[in-house]
């Protein structure tokens, strides 16, 4: 707002002066008065440069001021809102979509707010208020302003209709050229191995050179809308001044008058010609916005009921308690009747899922991929709301608590461990903030990730992630086994964590991984026959459903899949 | 500047259009220098009552600047356009031609995966070069020359004014602001790089962060480097705002030197008093020539980086060039007749690493592959099975050992000679934005449509591709046909079968098909390729049962070899990897 007033602010100014400038030159030139006698209008145009200038200053600090403002605003209500909708929105290929709306998307409607939006208001307050001036003075050069005037706004809708869309044509023919030349640039190892890498570059000169005239046509169409505003703002000033010449001529006009109306009329379509400048400002703060307000709009797959406190606190009490009740029988964690759809009459990713978990079982799923044991953890962690059945621990529905508190009696490692941009200190911490360093080192020797860490250039401190030393996939797991070891939670979730490792890496980390599983109840997913053993329960996985469950002894004794699978195995062990 | 020369040498061709569009320009600002002044001379004449008569050459004059602007303008952005679209045409092949070497070993950030788009955007950026940075002060130079001899002929003193103001808001103003704005472009570059990967961060990592409730602490960071950004942002836009204010002031001040100046010279009896209107606006309006300087300075900047980038790259392609014509002109010519009982391709003790403080790849690797066998190459991840297609490829050289190619090391052969023997699928096959027949023609340009239909028919996506509203002139990529990964891997197959070469290695081609098709095209393959060398690299250890030999490949190292029968009763890593494999298999797929 600041900067809009300043800049009706600065068009009063630039008015006033042309008065002083106009009462000068009528003076001196059809008076004959000396110097002497205009010097007190020169140093009033003088301090209303000074002043413009001030107000110059101002009105782009304010502008950019309020830009600032909503990109800030923007993005850190963008951020939140794709936090709302979790991870299961944010899946592959849309992260970069994301990345590239919240960081570039946001920046571009810097332009939008700071330029086109005051101008637009501008656009519209100047030209009144310079007819203001010009109507009590002249009505024939107001006539043509009037006329003329909205003809601008009106030709640039009519030309700007057929222009636009020739415009956008412009804006994405430049990006397609560009995307035609990385397209070659990233299909050059295809080239070479079809030897026709060399004789590329002829191609791109002729791409280049179709793209030109392509381009060119287009912009002979794009730029009428330039002209169209330029003709306008100059050939208007044209009919004024020679109007006013007649005018004067006649003697119906004071020369002063003539004059001062002469300079204002290029005010008159000044701000109408700087909105023409900021039409790619307008175009790419609008598809950003666009981009922006599509992912805020987007309804979350599951609302947040309210915290309730207390109900973790008796939560807790009872976890504490069974902590010393193991092995007494009662279901810890029941899924009930469970079914999960991701998208609204989509195919169930999970059906008919029912099972329970005692206080300090270890638990595996198994089945191919897509089978449903992911979608199990996901609603474990709160990533997705079931679509039917619940889940309850110690008989309480997991939904009568908010999602972070849930989160907060479990630890997560994933198949793929993510590590920040930051120190291995701070990526570690990430499982318990203010842990001392001490507790630190000790949860890295329990993870088996102390040794490599000490051999790395600056030990705890070397920075890692994007930019910083890259980490084997092993060692990258150790990492995120050292972080559960320092949030110690009650329930541990483990995605598929020894699928991808040599044998060596795998021993080392299957020794750290049991001694963190002690004493925590563990849901572990897995491809590996060998690591099913070791669970006090296996619940099969195919297509959403379980089709089987059971101990290890118990699967085998009812020769089921399993037991077909295992006894394979083990004469293969033989 | 020196950054520049080379794309600066590229524009120096096409002088006449960038005369033309510099003298356009200036032609521009010259008319609306001439309405603005002779209006106000028109109104001083007429104020002193003369016939109408009188007047008309300066009406005409009026009309003439009024008219001639708009086209001006509208012809020096088509021309100054044209310049830019040449010039940049020039520039993207002297970049092709300078990365076309460096692909792929010499690019040592290529797997970073943005380097290349970055390629693209320096090459972009240069669109500013002329448009933004060289022809803005061109301009005004002429405008000066121009306007200021005007001025000069009626007193020099007015000329003198002129060139000071404008050497004060050309000038000296633009070195201010880029005294200013110093260090200010680099903090706002780095804090969005910041945010960049804080987000990325926090988008990739979001279970992790959600899991370990770390939300709050992630925001945070975010919002630091938020302030950070934004702290840049108000720093520019002081600067932007000093800047806009002084430029207004010093035309201002220009416009109202040269109106004292005049006032004085009227009361001395030495100028005409009618003129005084017209110096004052035509000096006012004269200032649009400096006023996008500037800003050019930030463009200058922003194009000497991306040119010092793109420079490097060329120069160091044509280094690479020069060793590789060394070396041509030193090889060897190919003779399949002399060397039909060597083996296809023999590897012997090859060792290999990407990069000095990368791990070695390859250690000691030895195999060989006989004339028309088909081989397997199995083997976990990171067992070097790509390594060896890379290395067959001349994409790397070995850091030691030997590779042959029918008995002879290829190194003593050109690149082209290797490749123009091998065929390769791989995983990710890359399809180009063109039509599928461009696509296919990659392999042997001067193919018939029969032999096309042929080759699509073979890779069984003949009958897909009729399916097709434009059938074989469908344009695939993003603006035209978007296939799925299968599609895409058989045409890529139709692309190798229509190259006809003796050695084709398929590197995980077939995998996402589904199983049935898989086995399907599989033994198709063989029965089409009878008598060619096959090596297929697999994690599919369902397709390798009929495979001639199988090579097992463990940390860069051979660790088995033989038929798929004597690898079973061997219990080996093979022997484990089926069994998991086929169990997975049997377990999910008889129920």
């Amino acid at each position: 707002m600041g900067a809009i007033a300043l800049g009706v602010g600065i068009a009063f100014l630039a008015i006033v002066q042309a008065y002083f400038l106009s009462q000068i030159i009528a003076q001196v030139f059809l008076e004959d008065v000396a110097f002497a006698q205009v010097k007190g209008l020169v140093l009033g145009i003088l301090g209303i440069i000074g002043m413009r200038a001030i107000f110059q200053y101002f009105s782009e600090v304010m502008a950019r001021e309020a830009a600032i403002r909503v990109k800030e605003g923007m993005r850190k209500q963008l951020l939140q809102k794709i936090i709302f909708l979790g991870p299961v929105y944010v899946r592959g290929e849309r992260a970069g979509e994301l990345l590239n709306t919240a960081v570039e998307g946001i920046e571009s409607l810097d332009d939008y707010f700071a330029r086109y939006i005051p101008q637009l208001i501008l656009a519209l307050v100047v030209p009144i208020m310079t007819l203001a001036f010009v109507i009590p003075r002249d009505y024939s050069s107001a006539l043509v302003l009037i006329v003329t005037g909205p003809l601008i706004p009106f030709f640039m809708l009519l030309i700007g209709k057929l222009a636009e869309k020739k415009s956008l044509r412009q804006w994405q023919g430049l990006s397609r050229m560009s995307a035609h030349f990385l397209d070659m640039l990233q299909g050059l190892a295809t080239l070479k191995v079809f030897n026709r890498s060399k004789a590329q570059a002829k191609v791109i000169g002729r791409v280049s050179e179709a793209f030109r005239r392509s381009t060119l046509s287009v912009m002979q169409v794009a730029f009428l809308s330039a002209f169209v505003l330029e003709f306008m703002g100059m050939i208007s000033t044209a009919i004024i001044a020679v109007a006013l010449g007649i005018r004067l001529i006649n003697g119906t006009i004071p020369y002063s008058e003539a004059l001062f109306i002469l300079i204002l009329a290029p005010e008159f379509y000044l701000p109408l010609r700087t909105l023409g400048l900021y039409f790619h400002a307008r175009l790419s703060g609008t598809n950003a916005a666009n981009r922006i307000y599509d992912v805020l709009e987007l309804e979350s797959g599951f609302d947040e009921k309210g915290t309730s406190q207390a109900g973790l606190q008796e939560l807790v009490t009872k976890i504490d308690q069974e902590r010393f009740e193991v092995g007494k029988g009662n279901p810890w964690l029941r899924f009930n009747q469970v079914e999960l759809c991701y998208e609204k009459d989509g195919e169930k990713a999970l059906e008919n899922i029912h099972f329970d978990v005692q206080w300090g079982e270890h638990i595996a799923l198994i089945g191919p991929s897509g089978a449903g044991k992911s979608s199990i953890l996901q609603i474990l962690l709160r990533f997705v709301k079931p679509t039917g059945g619940e889940v309850w621990v110690n008989g309480i529905d997991i939904e009568a608590f908010s999602a972070e508190d849930w989160r907060g009696m479990l630890s997560y490692v994933p198949q793929k461990p993510c590590l920040f941009a930051g120190s291995i200190m701070e990526n570690l911490r990430f499982g318990r903030a203010d842990a001392t360093f001490e507790e630190v080192v000790k949860a890295a020797q329990q993870a088996k990730a102390h040794e490599f860490i000490l051999c790395l250039p600056q030990g705890y401190e070397t920075l890692i992630g994007e930019g910083g030393v890259r980490l084997s996939g092993g060692q990258a797991q150790r990492l995120a086994i050292a972080r559960a070891f320092l949030k110690d939670a009650p329930l541990l979730l483990l995605d598929e964590i020894t699928n991808a490792l040599d044998t060596e890496n795998e021993k080392d980390l299957l020794l750290a991984l049991e001694d963190l599983g002690r004493g925590r109840t563990v849901i572990f997913t897995t491809h590996r026959m060998q690591t099913t053993l070791r669970a006090d329960r296996i619940i099969v996985l195919d297509e959403g459903r379980i089709i089987e469950q059971g101990s290890p002894q118990d699967l085998m004794e009812t020769a089921g899949i399993y037991s077909r699978f295992l006894r394979t195995y083990r004469r293969e062990e033989e | 500047m020196k950054n520049l020369a080379w794309i600066i040498k590229e524009i120096i061709p096409f002088w006449p259009r960038v005369c033309l569009a510099l003298l356009l320009s200036a032609l521009t600002v010259t008319s609306h220098i001439g309405l603005m002044a002779t209006s106000s001379y028109l109104l001083a004449r007429a104020a002193l009552h003369p016939p109408l008569m009188d007047l008309m050459v300066t009406i005409v004059g009026v009309r003439f600047f009024g008219i001639s602007r708009a086209v001006f303008r509208y012809f020096e952005r088509l021309v100054s356009h044209d310049v830019t679209f040449r010039v940049l045409s020039r520039i993207r092949v002297i970049v092709y031609e300078g990365v076309e070497p460096l692909i792929p070993a010499y690019l040592k950030d290529l797997r970073k995966g943005d380097l290349l788009s970055r390629i693209v955007g320096d090459v972009e950026v240069q669109q500013n070069l002329f448009l933004r940075v060289l022809a803005p002060p061109l301009v005004a130079v002429l405008v000066l020359l121009g306007y200021g001899g005007f001025l000069a002929n009626i007193d020099l003193g007015f000329a003198y004014v002129l060139a000071a103001a404008f050497l004060a808001s050309g000038v000296a103003l633009p070195l201010l602001i880029r005294a200013l704005a110093r260090g200010i472009g680099q903090r706002k570059v780095q804090a969005k790089a910041k945010m960049h990967i804080y987000i990325l961060d926090m988008l990739q990592g979001m279970p992790e962060m959600l899991a370990f409730g770390q939300s709050k602490a992630m925001g945070q960071r975010i919002q630091k480097t938020q302030s950070e950004l934004s702290q840049a942002d108000r720093q520019m836009a002081r600067v932007t705002g000093i800047s806009n204010a002084l430029m207004g002031m010093v035309a201002n001040l220009g416009m109202l030197a040269v109106l004292v100046l005049g006032i004085v010279y009227v009361d001395k009896g030495q100028l005409d008093g009618v003129l005084l209107g017209m110096l004052a606006l035509g000096v006012l309006s004269s200032f649009e020539a400096v006023s996008p300087l500037p800003v050019s300075q930030h463009y200058l900047e922003e194009n000497i980086a991306a040119g010092q980038r793109l420079k490097n790259l060329v120069d160091e392609g044509k280094k690479v060039l020069e060793l590789d014509a060394d070396e041509n002109r030193r090889s060897k010519q190919y003779a399949e007749a002399d060397s039909r009982q060597s083996p296809a391709i023999e590897f012997s003790n090859v060792s290999f690493q990407y990069h000095a403080d990368e791990p070695q790849v390859l250690q000691n690797l030895s195999f060989e592959i006989p004339v028309g066998s088909r081989v397997a190459v199995v083997g976990p991840n990171g067992a070097g099975k790509s390594s060896v297609v890379n290395l067959l490829l001349r994409f790397w050289e070995p850091d030691s050992g030997e590779i042959r190619l029918n008995g002879v090391n290829i190194q003593e052969l050109c690149s082209q000679e290797v490749r123009a023997r091998i065929g390769v699928v791989t995983q990710k096959p890359h399809l180009f934005h063109a039509t599928i027949k461009e696509n296919l023609l990659l392999a042997k340009p001067e193919a018939t449509d029969e032999e096309i239909h042929e080759a699509a028919r073979q890779a069984k996506i003949h009958e897909f591709i009729l399916s097709l509203p434009q059938g074989y002139d469908c344009l695939i990529g993003e603006e035209g046909m978007k296939l799925s990964g299968g599609q895409q891997q058989r045409l890529s197959i139709a692309r190798v079968l229509l190259k006809d070469v003796s050695i084709l290695i398929f590197d995980e081609a077939t995998k996402g098909l589904d199983p049935i098709t898989e086995q399907e095209l599989i033994q198709e393959l063989f029965a089409l390729l009878e008598g060619r060398t096959l090596i297929m690299i697999t994690h599919n250890l369902e397709l390798t049962k009929d495979m001639d030999d199988i090579l097992v490949l463990d940390k860069g190292r051979a660790v088995e070899r033989g038929k798929h029968h004597d690898l079973m009763l061997r219990e080996g890593q093979y022997r484990h990897s089926w069994d998991e494999g086929y169990m997975q298999k049997v377990l999910f797929t008889n129920t």
